[in-house]
């Protein structure tokens, strides 16, 4: 089965699962099971994911994909060691099964654990549920309003001088019950949404092309951000159309199209130190990349080494609390309950309510994310409520919760912020992004690039790359705008753990100013 | 029951087929058993044991197109999916590039699959840590790794009488060690059909004296050296590479295989004469499916032989645009090599830099297939033949296509995910910045 399901027809995305009294005496079966059979602790997940996906080209709705993916996982302490089993046979029979398993492979690790997991302790809600506050479920949207925005996008590039043009969106209902040996009941329903476009110059003649992506973001909210609001619109320099939690795709197509084209003859950067001005909607990423991963605790500790990584940010440079991470003005916040981002829920996927706490406060590391099993590895007493699994059928791990950039607190908007800069680049929305395993050095592109000079856009850029390392970098953040200007960017796939599972995350900021960072030409002749 | 044998699936399959009354019906099943385990600091982490079966049933009346899915195997349950398949292709919007299904083909025999790997259980797992685990801890190193087994099968049928079945087994192995002192690190991948084939202690060693070897890495300016790369290396990057291949988009002037002037690059010479690369699933030592999930047979075929493009991908739909032969995804690639091994290679260096591995690797430019990313986990000077000592990692901006122009030497094929491919040594290889992390 695919990772995000099992394709199903649409109107099953409408139709009720299994009410909250059922999931409760399924959960308890394997709480009860995995007690029996002596494990100090254990969680069931009941989850019902729906997906449904529409993808089009030019005029053309390519294909409508729906999927459900059903099923329950169930995650157990037994002789101090983790195991975990999953199963789509959610009967009482199946699900004692996958309890013994997963206690069974708990006891066979445990003659190679060197140390025994230790849980922070959790609060026991009781029977409690949460919802994302959405206006519009985009499952109750028929499929053909969806196809005909997109084809209307499409249509809207093609006229604008794009020769090719892809939109998507992508529509995710979690559908998720919690229960834990804790005392927790907990039935969330969580939906995330994001539209994407792209369209594509060519010039045959010279056999180059150019692709210029949309600038939405995805976002933790239902189909009213398709219902385009002039008032949700901030225009930044070089005229780049940004928008806050109302999208307007046919109006970013038509720019998509016209940038496209003036990218093939736009000039070639020059090398060199510039002042760089990142929109919220590229900025993200690099918050996400030299922020976000490297103050992952688990990442800290060693228990990614395999895979995605450790970190710079040690221990002891957060125990000297005084390891400057940026500048003074630079605060970095972590938070699963930001209203719209991708990253926020009721209560964690360990059952634990989730909340906003500070991991860099007037440039100082002051804190890291972590769950559970790995609070008592920073003398803390509780999570932070950050664990998270892509599915029921994968196990809860720490994952990145939303992290975000403070807007500053003095007025300055995006077009005020230019007037300053005597040779910059002003770069917008996400572009190629590379770090290395400690999180050190990166080199960052981007959609959309303009040339500042003496305060002023003086014209569209070509193959610009930044190569920074994360701490010189975050040094060299010297203005940041107003919260007038604060916006969400978001990662829907981000990738962690192994086997890989991916995660969505939302990174707010206000439009922010680099000085000085190493600019690169990424052009090349073949 | 997550597994089918052949038998199985063929009657599974019909009956989901009698159920039929579409123009035309195709079925998908697959499954899969597949445990895993993961350990870091000397120590289990997390370890689970997952089972998935699933149907997909298709059907279509002219291009209107309808899917359902299920993964209850009762036969109650396939007549409703059946029926609602067809519901759906009655309401649903035409797809102009629908295809009809496929008549019967003719498959060779995957060899993918070994009994003894669908019989690895949680002890077989925790054994394999224990061998990363132990040999580091007496080295003063800290291990860190990832082991995942499956078995797997799939199958299809369809109202046009094809049918096709496959079962494979599969293990994939990765483990990092880092020395105590947090100076040096060392990693090793293995995948394997067979576990018999698989040894996660002499893996494990290779892990640990990297990790040793790496140790206080000097810094060395960026720029453009000779490097040989380990194929877990240049895999990446290759690979990377392949997904330019693709005909459509070429044919459409926005790839790298576009022509100047309009047209593609298919026959011509685009890398050094001395590159060739082929995909064959019936090759013993990385063998592949021998038919994609529209049923079309896949073959030994030829991409680069002589540095010339041979073949692109070609949909079913896109191939009867332009009047060709679909041609399908391979399900592996092989790149010739030479008999030099590494060591060989190393002692015919004057001046380079040896790779382990590459992370992190993203598009820069789709026109020239230029990426970037880093080495990691292993970087050494060589000099006069001998490494010299080990060096801090670099960040790279590198086009495979220049890579495979400035070819050279070809070294032993290794496996790795699946592929054959040769260890190489290749002139001016691009680092732009240093990195400080080990």
């Amino acid at each position: 089965m695919s990772l995000l399901g099992k394709a199903i027809p649409v109107e099953a995305l409408l139709a009720p699962g299994l009410d909250v009294a059922q999931k409760k005496a399924l959960a308890d079966v394997a709480l009860n099971t995995a007690k029996s059979l002596g494990a100090t602790y254990a969680d069931a997940r009941i989850g019902r994911y729906l997906n449904q996906f529409v993808f089009t080209r030019e005029n053309k709705v390519q294909n409508i994909v729906n999927t459900e993916s059903f099923g329950v996982g169930i995650r157990v302490i037994a002789n101090g060691t983790w195991g975990f089993s999953s199963t789509v046979d959610v009967t009482q029979a199946g699900i004692k099964k996958a309890t013994e398993i997963a206690v069974s492979i708990a006891k066979a690790n445990s003659k190679i654990q060197k140390e025994p997991v230790i849980l922070a302790p959790a609060k026991s809600y009781g029977e409690v549920t949460w919802k994302t506050p959405i206006v519009k479920n985009a499952m109750e949207v028929s499929v053909n309003e969806k196809a005909d925005l997109l084809l209307r996008a499409n249509a809207a590039a093609m006229e604008n001088g794009a020769n090719y043009v892809n939109s998507a969106l992508f529509q995710v209902n979690e559908q998720k019950y919690f229960a834990s040996t804790d005392g927790n009941y907990i039935d969330q329903d969580v939906h995330r949404i994001w539209p994407t476009l792209t369209a594509t110059v060519i010039d045959p003649k010279e056999g180059k092309f150019k692709s210029r992506e949309g600038l939405s973001s995805p976002m933790g909210l239902g189909y009213e951000y398709m219902d385009a609001d002039p008032n949700e619109l901030i225009v930044g320099p070089g005229g780049v159309k940004m928008w806050k939690k109302r999208y307007d795709i046919v109006a970013d197509a038509i720019d998509a199209a016209k940038q496209a084209k003036e990218m093939l003859t736009a000039k070639s950067v020059e090398p060199g130190k510039y002042d760089v001005v990142l929109d919220p909607n590229h900025l993200g990423l690099t918050i996400h990349e030299s922020v976000g991963h490297p103050l992952e605790l688990d990442r800290v500790l060693g228990y990614e080494a395999n895979y995605a990584g450790t970190s710079f940010a040690t221990l002891d440079k957060w125990k000297s609390g005084n390891f400057n991470y940026g500048s003074k003005i630079v605060n970095l916040f972590a938070d699963k309950t930001q209203v719209g981002s991708l990253g926020a829920v009721g209560y964690d996927d360990e059952g634990v309510k989730c909340k906003e706490w500070d991991l860099v406060k007037e440039g100082i590391l002051v804190n890291y994310q972590a769950i559970r099993d790995q609070a008592h590895m920073i003398d803390q007493k509780e999570s932070h409520g950050c664990c998270y699994s892509q599915s029921w059928n994968d196990v809860q791990f720490q994952r990145m919760p939303n992290v975000s950039l403070r807007p500053g607190t003095q007025k300055l908007s995006p077009t005020d912020m230019v007037k300053d800069v005597e040779k910059g680049i002003y770069i917008a929305g996400r572009g190629s992004y590379s770090i290395d395993q400690q999180r050190y050095n990166f080199q960052f592109g981007g959609t959309v690039f303009y040339e500042i000079k003496n305060g002023e856009v003086v014209g569209m850029l070509n193959d610009v790359a930044y190569q920074s390392n994360t701490q010189e970098f975050w040094n060299s953040c010297v203005a940041i705008c107003d919260e007038s200007d604060y916006r969400m960017f978001g990662s829907f796939f981000d990738g962690k753990g192994q086997p890989s599972q991916i995660s969505a995350v939302s990174h707010g900021s206000s439009t922010t100013r680099f000085n000085g960072v190493n600019v690169i030409n990424t052009g090349r002749n073949i | 029951m997550a597994i089918y044998s052949k038998e199985e699936a063929k009657q599974l399959l019909n009956k989901a087929l009698s159920y039929s009354k579409a123009e035309t019906c195709e079925v998908n099943i697959s499954g899969d058993n597949s445990g895993n385990i993961r350990y870091a600091r000397n120590s289990v982490s997390t370890a689970g044991y997952q089972n998935n079966q699933n149907m997909v049933i298709t059907s279509s009346f002219g291009k209107k197109v309808g899917t359902a899915t299920l993964d209850e195997f009762t036969d109650d349950a396939i007549a409703r999916a059946v029926k609602t398949s067809e519901d759906l292709a009655k309401l649903a919007p035409e797809n102009p590039e629908f295809m009809e299904p496929l008549g019967p083909q003719t498959y060779a025999e995957s060899n993918q699959y070994f009994e003894a790997t669908a019989k690895i259980n949680p002890d077989f797992r925790a054994k394999v840590a224990a061998s990363s685990i132990e040999p580091a801890r007496a080295k003063d190193v800290t291990a860190a790794g990832f082991l995942n087994d499956s078995d797997n099968f799939s199958a299809m049928a369809n109202s046009k009488g094809l049918f096709a079945y496959n079962r494979s087994t599969n293990l994939d192995f990765t483990v990092t060690m880092r020395s105590n002192d947090e100076t040096g690190s060392g990693w090793v991948t293995r995948d394997v059909n067979d576990v018999s084939k698989f040894d996660a202690a002499e893996a494990s060693q290779i892990a640990i004296d990297k990790a040793l070897q790496s140790r206080n890495a000097k810094a060395i300016e960026p720029g453009k050296y000779t490097v040989i790369l380990e194929p877990a290396a240049s895999i990446e990057l290759i690979q990377n590479m392949f997904g330019a291949f693709n005909a459509r988009t070429a044919d459409e002037g926005r790839s790298f295989m576009a022509k100047e002037g309009g047209g593609t690059k298919l026959g011509e010479k685009i890398v050094d004469e001395r590159v060739n690369i082929y995909s064959d699933p019936q090759n013993a030592l990385v063998p592949g499916g021998t038919w994609n999930q529209g049923g079309l047979p896949v073959k030994k075929m030829d991409w680069l032989r002589g540095g010339v493009v041979k073949n692109l991908f070609y949909t079913r739909y896109w191939a009867e645009k332009k009047g060709v032969e679909p041609v399908p995804f391979p399900s592996n690639g092989i790149m010739d090599g030479g008999d030099a091994s590494l060591e060989d290679l190393i002692k015919d260096t004057q001046k380079g830099i040896l790779v382990t591995r590459l992370w992190y690797i993203r598009t820069v430019d789709p026109q020239t297939l230029l990426y970037t990313g880093l080495t990691r986990d292993g970087t050494f000077f060589i000099e006069n033949g001998k490494i010299k000592h080990p060096i801090k990692n670099f960040r790279f901006n590198e086009s495979p296509i220049i890579m495979l122009n400035n070819l050279e030497a070809l070294g032993q094929q290794v496996r790795v995910n699946g592929n054959l491919i040769p260890y190489m040594k290749v002139r001016d290889f691009t680092f732009t910045s240093l990195s400080d992390a080990v």
